[in-house]
This record gives C-alpha cells, sequence and structure tokens, in this order.
C-alpha cells in the first residue's frame, strides 16, 4: 500500500520520501476537505425538498419520497412500502388517510384497495434533485428583482470603474503636468482609507445627492478604485510613448490616441482589474445595507441577509437563494483562477 | 464596436476642442479628473464630515442643524469606572466591542499567519497538482461575506452536519452559535477560513523569491531541514511576514460582514465588533446618533493609521508596493 502511495505523496524529482512528503499529502487533502465540503455540503442539500431537509441525523445525498401516477388522479401520490395482513410486502400508492388507518392501491391496478393500519407502512425513498427549490424562489420573493439589481450594479459599476480609472491612469502615465505626482499621491493614500471609518459622513453625502434607495447611491462610491488606478498605470508605463508620438504626427486627438492605441494596448491590464471589480461589486455588503432600505432595491447579499432572519424555517429556499448568489464567482474563478492569483501576487490586490 | 466607435467620435469632438483651449501636456487634468471628482466627493469630503459629526449632537442629518457639542461624545464613549471592565462604562457596549474586536484580532491573526504559512510551505513543495490545491485554498477568499456566513450556519445550525457527527460519536449536540465561548470560536474560525488564501498567496509568492542556490548550498553542507527553515526559509520570508501580519491585523479590526451574518453580534454581546457598534449606532437603532457612531469611526480610524503606519515603518516599502486596506 505505502509503496503504491509513493508517487503521489513524493515530489517531483526527489526519490527519498520523508515524512514532511506524507505530511503535506496529508494536510492537502484536509485542505480539500475543510475548504470545499461545507460548500459542497450546502450544494447538495439545496437540491432537498423540505421534509429532507429536516432530517436528523441527515443524508449526504438529496432523497425524497417516491411518487406514482395512479389513473383518475391529477397528482402524483406517494408510495409507501406496505406490510400487507398475508405477510407479503408490496409497494402501494397511497390514496387518502384517516386516523390510522390508511387506503391505498397498486399504481398498476388501481381497482383493488388496501385498508393498512399507517405503522405497518413506510415512506419508499429514491434520490431525487428538489429543482423547486429553485424555480418557486423566483416567483415567491421577487428573487428576480434582487438578481437583476445586483448584475445592474456589478455590470455597470464596473464599466464606470474601466473607463473612469484607465482615463486617470492614462493621464498619469503619458502626461507631464503640473501636480502630477501629487495627484498621483493623493489616488493612492485613499487605499489607507477604509470605508468603514466614512461610512456615517459618506449616508450624508449619497443622502443630499438624492442617492438613497438608489443603485446609483451604491455604483458611484465605488468606481474610483485606487487599485484599478495604480494596477492600469504601472501596465501603461511600459507602453512606447514613440506609439503615441507617431499618432500625434497624424493629427489623431488626444481622447483618440487614449481610445484607440492606449486602450487596446492595455488590454490585459483591464481584463485584470475587470475581474476583480465584478468580484467586489458582486460581494459588497456594509454599503449597500447602509444606502438601500427598501426591499425592491435589495441585491442579492442584502436579500439573503433579510431572508437568513426570517425564513429560518424555510431553509430550503435560503440555500437554493445562497447557491444562485456563489455562481457566478464560482464560475469566475473555475475559469480564470491564474489571472486572479497572478494579479493578487503581482499587486496585492484583494 | 460599432457602439465604441460611435462613444468615441461623440466625445471627440468636445475633447478636441478642450484639448485646443488647454494644450496637450494640461489635458491630463481633464482625464484624472471624473476620479478625483468621485473621491472627493466619496472619501475625501467624507473625512471632513465625519469630524463635523464626531463634534456636534442631536439626531439631525444636516451637519449645520447639529448642536455643536466640543468632545462630549468622545467624552460619552470613554466614560468608565473601570477601563477593564466595560460593565461600568456609561457606553458597555462600545467597550465591550473593543474588548472583542482586540481579542478577536489577536487570536485570529495570529492562527491565521501559522495556517498561511505552513498552507504555504506545502504548497512550495513540488507536490502532485499543487495548481489544483493552490485554488482549493482560494476558494473561499472569493465568496461574498453573507455566502461564507450561510454555508458554515448551515453547518453549525442545531440540526446541522456537525451535530449529526457528534451524535454520531454518541455526544449531545452543541449549540454551536448560542453558546457565547463557542460562537466567538466559530467567528474567528469562519473568518480564518475565508481569508487565510489571500495571505497564503503573498506567502507562497514571497517563498519563490527567495534563491534556490541558498537551498542547494546548504544541502550541500547537509544541513537539516529544521536548520534550513530556520536559517534561510524564516529570516529571508520575515518581510513578507510582517507584511502578512499587519495587512492581517488591519483588516480584522474591520471585521464585520461574516460575523454580522453568522451571529448578527450575540449571544449577548459576545461577538460584537466595533464596525458594527457604529452601525448599530448610526444605522440600525431607532434614534440614530451619528455623532456617537463618527466619534467611534474616528477612534477606529485611529487605530488603523497607527498600524498603517506601522507597516510603512516596518517593511518601508515605496509606492510600487503599496499598502492595501480596501477593495478597491
Amino acid at each position: 500500500m505505502a509503496e503504491r502511495l509513493r508517487w503521489l505523496v513524493a515530489r517531483r524529482g526527489v526519490s527519498r520520501l520523508d515524512w514532511t512528503d506524507w505530511f503535506a499529502w496529508l494536510y492537502l487533502l484536509l485542505g480539500v476537505v475543510l475548504m470545499f465540503g461545507p460548500v459542497a455540503w450546502l450544494v447538495l442539500s439545496s437540491f432537498k425538498t423540505p421534509a429532507a431537509l429536516t432530517e436528523f441525523p441527515p443524508r449526504l445525498l438529496p432523497y425524497g419520497q417516491k411518487s406514482a401516477v395512479v389513473a383518475g388522479h391529477a397528482e402524483p401520490l406517494p408510495v409507501y412500502r406496505v406490510k400487507l395482513p398475508d405477510g407479503s410486502v408490496r409497494e402501494l400508492a397511497e390514496l387518502h388517510r384517516i386516523g390510522i388507518q390508511a387506503t391505498l392501491v397498486d399504481p398498476v391496478a388501481p381497482e383493488r384497495e388496501f385498508k393498512v393500519n399507517i405503522r405497518d407502512r413506510e415512506p419508499v425513498r429514491e434520490f431525487q434533485l428538489a429543482t423547486g427549490n429553485y424555480s418557486e424562489i423566483f416567483g415567491k420573493f421577487s428573487f428576480g428583482t434582487f438578481l437583476w439589481n445586483s448584475v445592474f450594479i456589478t455590470i455597470v459599476a464596473t464599466l464606470i470603474t474601466l473607463l473612469f480609472n484607465a482615463m486617470a491612469a492614462f493621464a498619469l502615465s503619458k502626461y507631464r503636468f503640473k501636480g502630477r505626482d501629487a495627484v498621483f499621491l493623493l489616488i493612492i493614500s485613499t487605499l489607507m482609507i477604509p470605508p468603514t471609518i466614512i461610512l456615517v459622513a459618506n449616508f450624508l453625502v449619497v443622502s443630499e445627492l438624492g442617492l438613497l434607495n438608489s443603485l446609483w447611491g451604491v455604483i458611484w462610491p465605488a468606481v474610483a478604485t485606487p487599485t484599478g488606478v495604480f494596477l492600469l498605470r504601472q501596465y501603461m508605463l511600459t507602453i512606447p510613448d514613440e506609439l503615441l508620438d507617431a499618432a500625434r504626427m497624424d493629427n489623431a486627438s488626444e481622447w483618440r490616441i487614449f481610445w484607440r492605441i492606449v486602450l487596446p494596448l492595455a488590454a490585459p491590464a483591464l481584463a485584470v482589474l475587470a475581474i476583480f471589480s465584478v468580484m467586489w461589486r458582486w460581494n459588497d455588503f456594509l454599503w449597500p445595507l447602509i444606502v438601500l432600505s427598501r426591499t425592491e432595491k435589495f441585491t442579492l447579499q442584502l436579500a439573503l441577509n433579510a431572508f437568513q432572519g426570517e425564513l429560518t424555517t424555510q431553509w430550503h429556499y435560503l440555500l437554493a437563494m445562497t447557491v444562485i448568489t456563489l455562481l457566478p464567482v464560482t464560475l469566475v474563478f473555475a475559469f480564470l483562477q491564474r489571472h486572479i492569483t497572478a494579479g493578487i501576487a503581482s499587486a496585492g490586490i484583494k | 464596436m460599432r457602439l465604441a466607435h460611435a462613444a468615441l467620435d461623440v466625445v471627440d469632438v468636445p475633447m478636441r476642442a478642450l484639448q485646443r483651449l488647454v494644450g496637450v501636456p494640461r489635458i491630463g487634468w481633464l482625464f484624472v479628473a471624473p476620479n478625483l471628482l468621485i473621491l472627493g466627493l466619496f472619501t475625501f469630503l467624507p473625512i471632513a464630515i465625519d469630524f463635523a459629526f464626531a463634534f456636534t449632537g442631536g439626531v439631525e442629518l444636516y451637519p449645520s442643524k447639529r448642536p455643536y457639542v466640543g468632545g462630549e461624545n468622545f467624552a460619552t464613549l470613554f466614560e468608565c469606572t473601570d477601563y477593564l471592565d466595560p460593565s461600568t462604562c456609561r457606553k458597555d457596549l462600545f467597550w465591550r466591542s473593543i474588548f472583542n474586536t482586540a481579542k478577536f484580532a489577536v487570536i485570529q491573526v495570529g492562527l491565521m499567519v501559522v495556517f498561511s504559512l505552513v498552507t504555504a510551505l506545502v504548497l512550495n513543495r513540488r507536490v502532485i497538482g499543487r495548481g489544483f490545491f493552490r485554488g482549493v485554498f482560494f476558494y473561499p477568499v472569493l465568496l461574498s461575506p453573507v455566502v461564507v456566513a450561510l454555508v458554515w450556519k448551515w453547518v453549525l445550525q442545531r440540526e446541522g452536519v456537525l451535530n449529526a457527527f457528534l451524535t454520531g460519536a454518541g455526544q449531545s449536540p452543541i449549540g454551536w452559535l448560542t453558546d457565547a465561548s463557542w460562537a466567538f470560536f466559530w467567528c474567528v474560525f469562519v473568518s480564518i477560513w475565508a481569508h487565510m488564501g489571500f495571505y497564503t498567496l503573498i506567502l507562497l509568492a514571497g517563498l519563490q523569491a527567495i534563491p534556490s542556490d541558498l537551498y542547494e548550498a546548504a544541502e550541500m553542507d547537509s544541513a537539516s531541514p529544521r536548520r534550513r527553515f530556520v536559517r534561510i526559509t524564516l529570516p529571508l520570508l520575515m518581510p513578507t511576514l510582517i507584511v502578512v501580519l499587519v495587512l492581517g491585523l488591519i483588516r480584522a479590526v474591520q471585521v464585520f460582514d461574516e460575523v454580522f451574518v453568522l451571529t448578527g453580534g450575540g449571544p449577548g454581546s459576545a461577538t460584537m465588533f466595533i464596525v458594527q457598534f457604529i452601525y448599530q449606532t448610526g444605522f440600525a437603532e431607532s434614534i440614530r446618533l451619528y455623532g456617537l457612531a463618527a466619534a467611534a469611526s474616528l477612534v477606529l480610524a485611529a487605530t488603523l493609521l497607527v498600524l498603517t503606519i506601522a507597516q510603512l515603518r516596518l517593511t518601508r516599502r515605496s509606492l510600487d508596493n503599496r499598502p492595501a486596506t480596501r477593495d478597491g
């Protein structure tokens, strides 16, 4: 066994194994369980019916009661495993139940009814995905509105962020105007002013601008990211000035140079900033919590927070909403992991 | 694409006119203007207003309607007969949140740095599937705080999977989030779970910057792995470790989102932290005490300023390696 595991545990190019190799592998395995486990558990649970969710101890996979279509009945009937008086065991569909007596029929031959004590029957369980959790939240809780609000804020804020930050980065990397370095310092210094300490005052500014309970009240304060300016400026510094001079020879305006030459060349850096901006805005919580107090303006994060207080008995809806909320970020992560980790390692953004 | 070209032409005409008016280098101001305007409105102006709020009283939002009260808000916050016992303070909740935040920051950051370091060391080995494992530890960083809290709430609830394991082992279930010490423990745990991937990544970059010939030379001298770690890895990683430590502290002091959704500050005030105190005082109570909330914000700001200066001093970071205390 140990010999067979060797190739897994061993490092590349190292033939001798010591305890650190085993420790490293065990640690990584534990890490997978601990980091992915809770999220996987949530996703699995989100496909369970309310009845299966209250089961304790819980099952790993979503199971539900089997049901069968019986001629003459519009709705499928629940199926039970019944011990009949003659000692035989059959799977029957339940028509109705009065007191302790249940009336069941064979789904294939519904003419003959069986009357049994409810203690002699137990539900038949089968693997079942309760996709209703997902379809019902859209009708029941105006979930579509929250989703739209989140998508709107994320996309619009990201587009404005890219434009404004790129403009500032362009000016700070390609022009020598008086006060340029001071402006750069001023923008970068705001990195050290966390939003938590200007919460109260920012509330006044936003309410004076009439942006309370408006999605723009979340968008505008977020678009001038110093991180974005920094990232784009560093990248634009590597674009040779000769390209710009050549365009000026052709009588291109500065705006045209920015739009047609610098922006396309800065695409890799813009892509990194776009990924981060999407995740920041999608995940924002404290600021929207203060600006948006009317339910129809809630983002997904706010809706989840509001529901987790109220819907304590309706975990099946809450779980489905949580899965939808974490889905976009998970997809971004799955496809763009390399760009994200490279961005963090090089610029320390988060 | 056609839309982008149209946007270019529409903006190009006025921009060209302005360019003729102000000249080429100075047109740079025009390009930074939107960014500066936003920062001025939503960052610099609020700092000034914060001070105005902190030294005025009443419940009005508009500063000119608020009476000047001098240092009264600060006096209210700091009125205690015994500073080590929050229950003797006039704003006992403020002091409880300060104590909780300090305790949280020390425990959370201490443990998180240790776990991030171990993880980075393990990931720095040439194990099979390293990219995958790096992703595994990083994934929770991207989840929103609300999702993080709900994921764990689902695991920790009374009929949750953790209690199922407990009862399976013959123990009685525990109210993980209703018992004060357990709730605090889970706040620490969940926030380490959610953030350690970020710090692991920074430490990993630090580890990979250590020249490998140092290790080769040590191997020649047949130095033991422990000796290699203490003599090479640790000293060369120290600058990165300090960055991680201070960055972690700056963020830990501002802990709010996950914990707020996970426990709501409870049971009682066992997991009430300073940002939640500011939020509740300023926004969640029926009487909104903006002055008190702003004063508490300034206390928090002073703490963060000290930490940031410490970071700059300890690491002498240039602008090109700037510190970050916020998402954005």
